[in-house]
């Protein structure tokens, strides 16, 4: 039954592969280093909020509020380092106790109020996108030594690879949400709410403080990637991550996390990340496709793995109760 | 399993709601959302006593209150059809897309030369239905979650509109088709006139037959309802499509008032206003009970904070955020346990301010 489980994982891995074979095979250039770290550099903001959104949702919720807090995080970012001409170091750590304290708002609202984390983190999406506009409605142009240091700052591979410093950030985090989830009481106490909260409550977890900092984690980390955001773009505005937390939750379906929580890992939603973005290199590696089917074969591929997913719970399923007659 | 028993509950409330309307907790449930929209519009004539006036100008309606109505056509419609599908405890993400695929749909037909309107109409209505038949064969036959079925014609659909459309704006010029979006008759804006049309049809058909009473009864518990007959699938089926074919519709309405089809912004997050608006009218995610009225006082409620925020002078900016603060507001009064801290602490308050005084 082990197997099982890691299959959604082997399939998005083995298309990764493929697809990326096809292009290397097809287009000069596409399989080369430069490339593989171009993936992971264009892409460092979404993967951070896709590990986020993976707690969230292994824990049986949803985060409809991070491509907005990423926003409000590079627009604060901007505005203390430009106007207010605050260190870059000194406004991260304001924003990123700030987020944390919206993300546990979010959870106290989820957890105490029992309202829904759809609505409530919908509310929170409102709010964060508001409150960016109104601090600043323009972008805001970042210009500072430490950024220029950031920027240039990186490992050189050969073949024209280049490690910068939003891929080495994105690889501590991940480090360390592999950490938290797969190797620490926390992660156990994450996939036992969203197996089933009512007997995780039963069985002495801890679901008020888990809930409520599964919810400050995923808005910290969505205030980081708004940070790498603006490392990526040296600016900060209101309108930036729109719709990233579709990105995010497809992401996080791809790599074979369950949406009714309880099971998934951290990698399958990197492996997730990393195929829309080969989809996304190929389209533009072939130049004669237009960018819409991006968004097509990324729906394709939700319902191949939906369907998947199906297929593999009801035979766990069946296994499980044919197994187990005797409990009935 | 736990939202079985508030649920039962909450069905309760509705029968008690239909067959004894004088019952103080059918007339509560309008109450707050009600009083809610004549707030808002009472904030409005102090801040603009020009507010209610209404002028008839080239035969049709000016005035705010006409202008409220008219800009909230397309979202009405989409609450009226998001209302049923929450009633069944799913939920339609895919509202907006499937607006921006009916409006490319027409918008390409018009294109064709001297191809009768209703064949145009028709199939854009057709495109929403199947749309709603996609996402409904998904939510109740591979028992796919509401959530991500329907996530995934809101990222494919986006796609598929502008395909259908080549990645360009697509303009046209037939005024029969404008004039869905853009004209009058007897004064009142066709769209106004396209939402109690809709409003009323469905009204009668959910509440003079059984088949509202069946999406509640879905709605609570699917499984409790196939024992007594009903067929759970069926009910589901037919509210997804139900609701595509009102998102298709509102699709029409925006192209036809811009005449042309966006595929990238028709309809944007319209999906997330929709679903707002029918919370806001008090029904419940979970499902169980619905109200199309409440759904569509919600709608207005937004539509006239939007229209207050600009009156008052203060600047768009603010829209967003006000709203935000207003849903965080109406969500806790929903929320039974603020409610309950709430009328605990009023007393205490009270008492401490005449400490206070003393």
């Amino acid at each position: 039954m082990m197997s099982l489980r890691y299959l959604p994982l082997w399939i998005t891995a083995a298309l990764l592969c493929l697809l990326f074979g096809i292009g290397g095979w097809q287009f000069d250039g596409f399989a080369s280093l430069a490339v593989v770290s171009n993936l992971f550099s264009d892409n460092a903001f979404l993967l951070i909020v896709a590990l986020g959104m993976t707690l969230v949702i292994i824990s049986g919720g949803i985060d409809l509020s991070v491509g907005a807090v990423i926003a409000l995080s590079g627009v604060a970012a901007g505005l203390l380092i430009s106007q207010y001409q605050w260190h870059p170091l000194l406004a991260f750590a304001l924003i990123v106790p700030a987020a944390a304290l919206f993300g546990a708002l979010m959870g106290v609202l989820i957890h105490v109020y029992k309202l829904q984390p759809f609505i409530v983190t919908l509310a929170g999406m409102f709010l964060a996108r508001g409150l960016a506009t109104t601090l600043s409605e323009e972008s805001i142009a970042i210009d500072h030594s430490f950024y220029d240091a950031v920027a240039e700052f990186g490992i050189a591979l050969p073949g024209g690879g280049w490690i910068g410093s939003s891929t080495l950030i994105f690889m501590v985090v991940l480090v360390l949400v592999i950490m938290l989830m797969h190797y620490s009481r926390f992660g156990a106490c994450v996939y036992a709410i969203g197996g089933n909260s009512q007997s995780a409550q039963l069985m002495g977890v801890p679901v008020a403080s888990t809930t409520i900092a599964i919810y400050a984690l995923s808005s910290v980390l969505a205030a980081l990637a708004g940070i790498v955001f603006t490392f990526y773009t040296f600016s900060g505005y209101a309108l930036a991550g729109v719709g990233m937390e579709l990105d995010a939750i497809a992401a996080v379906v791809i790599g074979g996390t369950l949406l009714t929580g309880g099971s998934g890992f951290v990698i399958g939603t990197v492996l997730g990340v990393l195929l829309m973005g080969v989809i996304q290199t190929y389209i533009i590696f072939d130049g004669s496709l237009s960018s819409w089917w991006t968004k097509i074969v990324i729906g394709l591929l939700l319902f191949g793995f939906i369907v998947l997913q199906k297929v593999l719970s009801r035979r766990t399923a069946l296994t499980a109760a044919a197994g187990s007659t005797a409990h009935g | 399993m736990k939202q079985t028993q508030p649920c039962a509950d909450s069905l309760q409330q509705a029968r008690l709601a239909r067959y004894s309307p004088g019952s103080t907790k059918a007339s509560a449930r309008y109450l707050w959302p009600l009083a809610a929209l004549i707030l808002l519009l009472a904030a409005n004539l102090l801040l603009d006593a020009s507010f209610f006036q209404l002028s008839f100008q080239d035969g049709r309606l000016y005035g705010s209150l006409i202008d409220i109505l008219n800009r909230s056509a397309p979202v009405a419609l989409l609450a009226i059809g998001m209302s049923l599908v929450i009633a069944t405890g799913g939920i339609d993400l895919s509202v907006g897309a499937v607006m921006a695929i009916a409006g490319s749909i027409c918008a390409n037909l018009l294109l064709q030369a001297d191809l009768p309107l209703v064949l145009v109409i028709t199939a854009g209505l057709a495109t929403g239905i199947a749309a709603g038949l996609i996402n409904g064969t998904l939510v109740s036959y591979l028992r796919i979650q509401p959530i991500v079925a329907t996530l995934l014609l809101m990222v494919a659909g986006r796609g598929v509109a502008q395909l259908i459309n080549q990645g360009q704006i697509v303009t046209f010029l037939r005024p029969d088709f404008a004039w869905l979006g853009s004209g009058s008759w007897l004064g009142v804006p066709v769209p106004v006139w396209l939402v109690i049309a809709m409003f009323g049809l469905s009204q009668l058909l959910l509440r003079r037959t059984a088949l509202g009473l069946f999406i509640e009864a879905v709605g609570c518990n699917a499984t409790a309802s196939r024992y007594l007959g009903i067929n759970d699938k069926a009910i589901k089926l037919f509210v997804y499509a139900f609701a595509g074919f009102c998102a298709a519709l509102a699709g029409m309405i925006s192209a036809a008032d811009i005449q042309g089809s966006d595929a990238n912004n028709a309809g944007l997050w319209l999906e997330l206003d929709a679903i707002l608006a029918v919370v806001i009218g008090g029904a419940a995610l979970s499902g169980g009970r619905f109200s199309l009225l409440l759904s569509v006082i919600g709608v207005l409620i937004i539509q006239s904070l939007s229209t207050t925020i600009i009156v008052s002078g203060l600047p768009a900016k603010f829209n967003l955020l006000i709203k935000a603060l207003v849903v965080l507001l109406v969500l806790l009064l929903q929320s039974d346990k603020f409610r309950r801290q709430l009328s605990s602490w009023l007393p205490k308050l009270r008492k401490w301010r005449k400490g206070g005084q003393a």
